[in-house]
């Protein structure tokens, strides 16, 4: 799950990092205000999900209440990437020294929470990854005892800081761990942190995501949703336990498991079709899962053609039939299914698909196959 | 031989009077495999499809000899399951549950490896020694006794991979399903050096998918000291960045994990890749009758 700037910056306070202050706005009256109250120069930003808002006009500076009226009213209603912006933050504006970047991630190979620091702040910093890597320092939390002070400073002297500013970033760089392990984030970024002319540390854009199976113990977190930013049918799914993505293509596709889910999308393309979606019914494939993801996949107009594709182990074949039968009395269903039925009780699930009317193939790439065929209005 | 579990494998159950623990309980008994305890707190003195139920691991291990658990209880007591499994001497975990709290499992990772334990999933299907031992939730029948060793990160499209090797003739040693999550405990790497090493295996399939890098440390792995013929498939080819693919673990993020670039690192080392899972025992034919 993700959260705003805004948000994110609300919760890096709370664990004591020196960020920026600013305010939200949903109109261009509520930033003038904002902009009146601080006084001096103010940045408008974009509050959407997603990166590039610079470059799409979203960060706009304004230097009196009415200049950030219609910064606000010039970004709000904005489109950013397919993201519709419907705040703004209004942020004091701050004279910048020195820019610097901030990130907590997990370190997948080494199973282990890295906190990684460069002095080249505010740009892209998976592209200072790619192009500069010597530019980037890091340095991996002890799993068990955390992220020790003398880790925090050796990045900060690894970023050439002077002395006098070691231990004010090294402050930092802790309270963004602490704040990674404590909202159980998947990642805690402050881009740019900097360095004002005054000396003082600022975090000026702040970014946060969460781990989804830790949002049982983190209600607040779950509260900062902003479902304007969801994919709601996404959303509705996950709630029956089903993942689902949404795609662009037309062939829809409900598969029981993530990874032959994908392999399913795969074989699609393979046969010259575009899926319409990625989902995994999960480990039941019960009657009741089965009908949710035919309206979950039947919902999307751009649907021509459905590939049902169950591999029954647990979940057995006739279950899973018996699913598919119930769920077309209840969902109507006008495009065309084809479904693939293998391992547990297939036969079984076989001979009840067929008093439906439907007759299941063998093999997942016969089913691709067919299915394609079947999406472009040719007989197989 | 095969790896991590065959007919001397003593199992324990924790979480065994649950509904997915007793149900595979049941299909583990009935498959042959040894399950000589189950643990459910406060349920002592039951029993599960013969299998008696104690309340702590500790007395289990103490009463039955078991030496390797297998864990069915809810994400939120796993990582607790894992711990006492762990610290009763339990040499094998294998931890099935799905959604366990990625912070949660880096202190368990390096717990259980400080002490000399090994650690599947969390969030796998389990292991399978054909004919021998059954740990986990993947369906007996498919499987074939043979000399295929197999290792994945998902469950169904192994499920649909054995399927076609055992179509084909081809048997496997041991299929282990690793898990889809960020942290697990036991990589494509620890897997490989133990196909390498077992003489029962003479040929490694490696079902990968997107996200992280685990495919390609397998790729550097295999060049360096895999002798085995090597045959893989990696789904995902065609999922958009920056979208989890249901698992947590499958996700193309900051430029890295998608399908091209552990395809190419795989063949890189010599690994035949397949295109779609159906090609699998043809390529591995191929590959065995190149070795």
């Amino acid at each position: 799950m993700n959260v705003h700037e805004y948000q994110a910056a609300e919760i890096l306070a709370r664990y004591g990092v020196p960020v920026n202050p600013g305010r939200v706005a949903e109109s261009p009256e509520e930033a003038s205000a904002v902009a009146a109250e601080y006084g001096g120069t103010v940045v408008v930003k974009a509050q959407v999900h997603t990166g590039g808002r610079g470059k799409a006009g979203g960060i706009k500076l304004a230097h009196s209440p009415e200049e950030a009226r219609e910064a606000a009213a010039a970004i709000l209603g904005m489109d950013i990437s397919g993201h519709t912006v419907n705040k703004v933050l209004v942020a004091k504006g701050v004279t910048i020294a020195q820019e610097f970047y901030l990130g907590v991630v997990l370190d997948r190979p080494n199973r282990q929470v890295l906190v990684m620091a460069s002095a080249e702040g505010g740009v892209d910093i998976e592209e200072v990854a790619r192009e500069r890597p010597d530019k980037i320092v890091q340095r991996r939390a002890d799993p068990v005892l955390g992220f020790h002070p003398y880790l925090a400073r050796e990045l900060g002297f690894a970023l050439g800081l002077p002395a006098t500013q070691v231990n004010g970033f090294a402050a930092i760089a802790q309270q963004l761990y602490e704040a990674y392990m404590g909202e159980d984030a998947t990642l805690v970024e402050v881009n740019p942190l900097i360095l004002t002319e005054d000396g003082e540390w600022r975090a000026i854009d702040s970014k946060m995501s969460f781990d989804d199976n830790a949002l049982f113990r983190h209600g607040e977190t779950e509260q900062m949703r902003d479902f304007a930013e969801e994919n709601l049918t996404e959303l509705d799914a996950r709630n029956s336990g089903i993942s689902f993505v949404k795609l662009d293509g037309d062939i829809g596709c409900i598969v029981n498991g993530a990874g032959l889910a994908m392999a399913t999308m795969d074989a699609v393309k393979q046969h010259g079709g575009e899926p319409a979606n990625f989902l995994d019914v999960g480990g039941g494939a019960s009657a009741s899962q089965v009908a949710k993801a035919f309206s979950l996949v039947t919902a999307d107009p751009n649907v021509k053609a459905i590939l049902i594709n169950i591999f029954g182990g647990i979940t057995r074949g006739d279950i899973v039939a018996d699913g598919i039968r119930e769920a077309l009395a209840e969902v109507e269903v006008s495009a065309p299914i084809v479904v693939r039925l293998s391992g547990t009780n297939a036969d079984e699930g076989k001979d009840i698909l067929a008093k439906a009317g439907l007759t299941a193939v063998d093999t997942m790439d016969e089913a691709a196959a067919s299915v394609v065929a079947a999406a472009h209005g040719r007989a197989d | 031989m095969s790896i991590l579990v065959d007919s001397n494998t003593r199992l324990l159950v924790q979480g065994i009077t649950g509904r997915e623990g007793s149900f595979h309980t049941t299909q583990m008994v009935e498959y042959g495999t040894n399950v000589v305890a189950g643990v459910t707190p406060g349920k002592k003195g039951e029993q599960v499809a013969g299998v008696p139920v104690f309340d702590t691991v500790q007395e289990a291990v103490a009463e039955t000899g078991a030496n390797a658990s297998i864990i069915y209880v809810p994400a939120k007591f796993a990582p607790d399951a894992i711990y006492e499994a762990v610290d009763s001497g339990v040499a094998l975990v294998v931890c099935i549950t799905e959604g366990v709290p990625i912070n949660d499992m880096v202190p368990v990772y390096a717990y259980v490896n400080a002490n000399g334990a090994r650690l599947i999933g969390p969030n796998c299907p389990g292991l399978i020694t054909p004919g021998q031992a059954k740990v986990g939730i993947m369906p007996g029948f498919i499987h074939e006794p043979g000399s295929v060793a197999l290792v994945s990160r998902s469950g169904t499209l192994t499920y649909e991979v054995v399927d076609m090797l055992t179509k084909a003739g081809l048997g496997q040693s041991t299929a282990v399903g690793i898990g889809g999550d960020p942290v697990i405990g036991t990589s494509f790497v620890d897997v490989l050096r133990l196909f390498e090493a077992d003489p029962e295996t003479e040929s490694i399939v490696i079902i990968g998918e997107i996200g992280g890098s685990d495919e390609e440390d397998a790729a550097v792995f295999i060049r360096e000291h895999v002798t085995k013929p090597v045959v893989s498939f990696i789904a995902g080819q065609t999922a958009p960045p920056g979208k989890r693919m249901g698992h947590a673990g499958a996700i193309i993020s900051g430029g890295s994990g998608s399908a091209a670039d552990k395809i190419e690192a795989l063949e890189a080392a010599g690994v035949r890749v397949a295109q779609s899972p159906s090609q699998v025992p043809a390529l591995l034919k191929e590959a065995i009758a190149a070795a």
